[in-house]
């Protein structure tokens, strides 16, 4: 204010932030190897509190299998992340240096955190293929939109992820004709084309046959390193095939992490998941 | 991309091809056959085949924003009227001294009022190309400011259509006003010419219709690449899941902001186009019934096909030009009746009777 304090272009999100945009300001700065930071998040509807002091750390790459009774704010913590919903207190860093608590939906989404939602939400009245288009990471504003063509790079994208997701006979088919466990495959192959740095994936295997659900599990594995993943899964088989690191939920705060035979024998987990 | 928009792309295709009939074998009819002639259009039907192309023209962009992307806005006659309103200050100027007081620069309401100079805001419109312009940009510049405090504030479904009914309705009472200078009650009427040409002869009329079939045929064209471009694709996604969308990156309320922009302006030319062929403009355009009856030529049509909402227009007015003719009272109670009826059995509209299925990706 008395223009003795030099003033850094790093903190340019804080002044005018009525004005500007909410964007991510910075690069993103993993040097700690933490991609993701929530720390003492606490979320209240209506006194109800659906977090509570939450702290979670991901780690650059990890694949994390965050499990949970229900109600246990799962999907909530998903909300926080992604800008859905505004925690009452506590801070959610991407990286080191982006303030996710400052940014809108779509600046997250486009920073590199996206999300595959626990109903399936593609888009019914589209192709599968639009579908993929849509998600792609391009330049989305309006203009750019209206001028958009597909370049043989971006068709041969979206060949790739209709591979990966095994719906390439269904490309021309409407979104809204698939079964619900190809909607849960489209959505993740919707999350792909957004080329995310970190995917949630919010019970990705419900409504999927056995089959589909090793393919899923085939297809997460070979995804960790390549971006962080937290997936939700109330499936235990599902989440054991996949585990490296379990976090365990209750009642709106980490309950435990460890490997998935640590929490399975944690009684602690034993008792939230069979008592009450 | 799929099977049945081909159907809805030919008849759509069908709909122009029939707007481009008129447009040009009307004015063909008048130029062969002499006057009096069974052939030979009246200038009240010509008049007519204009105004209804206008209208087409209006719900066409009231179709782009409700029928696409959800938006229902039910203010949309104020663009229309705001268009009319330019080009009406432009015919006014366009009088000159051949007014009742014979003023060289103030329109006679001014004088009547005992203005001495023209307001500001009347500067430039003695030049076409200037009020040509604002055809469009005023249209467009409050349908911006309005729009972006809208969507930015995220304000949808019903709330966002009473506070566009209230705009509409402000505005009505605002341009009522003899003090803000657009002839208050009367409104802006008496016009002489346009372009030097007289303004009520048939060349003229002939030449309005054209351009407004023309103008239709060019909206039309346009709408129909919008909507099957990616711009397109992200507006339908935005009515059917619009917080989805968000997810994936898209400013959902630079999309909204972008469609009702266009919209608005088109719709502001449909009202420049409308309003020297009726050779009168006045506040009762503002009218928040006008709006809703707009919303009931595309409910009517069909929403979300663009070709329904020039059916819808068409039939409507031309129910409206024969009822009011014969039985004005019952007029609202029919429109009325239509409305419910095709919301209630016909919800894809009396286009979705003929095309199979109407469900547009
Ligand atoms: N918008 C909301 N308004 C009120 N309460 C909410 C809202 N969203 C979530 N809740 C409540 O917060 C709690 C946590 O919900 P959340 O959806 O995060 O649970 P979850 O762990 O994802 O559960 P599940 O495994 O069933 O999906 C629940 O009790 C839920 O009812
Ligand atoms: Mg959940």
């Amino acid at each position: 204010m008395n223009g003795s304090e030099p003033q850094t272009d790093q903190r340019q999100d804080k002044p005018f932030g009525f004005m500007v945009q909410p964007r991510a300001s910075n690069r993103l700065d993993v040097t700690h190897g933490t991609i993701l930071y929530l720390e003492d998040v606490s979320v209240s509807f209506d006194g109800f509190k659906a977090l509570n002091g939450l702290c979670l750390y991901i780690d650059v790459g990890e694949l994390r299998c965050l499990i949970g009774p229900n109600g246990a704010g799962k999907t909530t913590l998903m909300d926080v992340i992604t800008g859905k919903t505004r925690p009452d207190s506590g801070s959610v860093f991407f990286g080191q240096t982006i303030d996710l608590l400052q940014m809108d939906e779509p600046a997250i989404a486009q920073a590199g955190v996206c999300r595959k939602f626990q109903k399936p939400s593609v888009f019914d009245g589209l192709t599968v293929f639009e579908n993929l288009e849509l998600a792609m990471k391009t330049d989305k504003g309006a203009w750019a939109t209206l001028f958009h063509r597909l370049g043989s790079e971006q068709l041969d994208r979206i060949a790739e992820v209709l591979q990966t997701i095994g719906l390439q006979e269904y490309a021309s088919r409407p979104a809204g004709a698939l079964s619900h466990g190809q909607k849960q495959w489209l959505e993740i192959g919707m999350l792909l084309m957004q080329e995310p740095k970190v995917m949630l994936v919010d019970e990705p295997v419900a409504g999927m046959t056995h089959h589909e659900i090793d393919r899923t599990a085939e297809l997460l594995l070979s995804l960790q390193g390549k971006h962080s993943i937290i997936v939700v899964e109330h499936d235990m088989a599902f989440v054991r095939s996949i585990a490296r690191k379990v976090t365990v939920l209750h009642e709106g705060s980490v309950l435990t992490e460890g490997t998935m035979d640590e929490v399975q024998n944690d009684p602690r987990v034993i008792q939230v998941y069979l008592g009450d | 991309m799929n099977g049945h928009s081909f159907t809805n792309h030919k008849a759509g295709s069908v709909v122009i091809a029939l707007v481009a009939a008129v447009t040009v074998l009307v004015p063909l009819c008048n130029a062969v056959f002499p006057d009096g002639s069974a052939l030979h259009f009246s200038a009240y039907t010509v008049s007519l085949l204009g105004k209804y192309m206008t209208f087409a023209l209006l719900g066409l962009t009231l179709d782009l924003v409700w029928g696409y992307c959800g938006i229902l806005a039910l203010g949309h006659g104020a663009f229309f009227a705001l268009g009319g309103y330019a080009i009406g200050m432009y015919l006014m100027r366009q009088i000159g001294n051949r007014g009742v007081y014979g003023d060289p620069v103030l329109p006679d309401f001014m004088v009547f009022l005992n203005w001495k100079e023209l307001p500001w805001y009347w500067l430039g419109f003695d030049q076409f190309w200037f009020a040509s312009l604002m055809v469009l940009i005023v249209p467009g510049s409050l349908a911006f400011v309005f729009g972006w405090l809208a969507f930015r504030s995220r304000v949808t479904g019903v709330y966002l259509s009473i506070i566009t009914q209230a705009l509409t309705y402000a505005l009505m009472l605002a341009f009522f006003r003899n003090e803000m200078g657009f002839g208050g009650n009367n409104g802006l009427t008496d016009f002489k010419s346009i372009l030097g040409f007289t303004i009520q002869s048939e060349a003229v009329r002939l030449a309005l219709l054209m351009i407004s079939g023309l103008s239709l045929i060019g909206a039309f064209l346009l709408s129909r690449w919008i909507i099957k471009t990616k711009l397109g694709r992200v507006v339908t996604a935005v009515r059917d899941q619009e917080s989805r969308v968000r997810f994936l990156g898209y400013r959902v309320e630079m999309f909204k902001l972008w469609l009702f922009v266009f919209a608005a302006m088109l719709a502001g030319l449909a009202g420049a186009l409308y309003v020297p062929q009726v050779g009168i403009i006045n506040p009762s355009e503002f009218s928040p019934l006008n709006s809703l009856e707009i919303v009931v030529w595309v409910a009517l049509g069909g929403r979300g096909t663009l070709y329904g909402a020039i059916v819808g227009a068409v039939l409507v007015n031309y129910g409206k030009t024969v009822l009011t003719g014969l039985l004005p009272e019952i007029w609202l109670f029919t429109l009325g009746a239509a409305f419910v009826l095709v919301t209630m059995f016909l919800p894809r509209g009396l286009v979705g009777l003929l095309v199979r299925d109407g469900k547009e990706s």
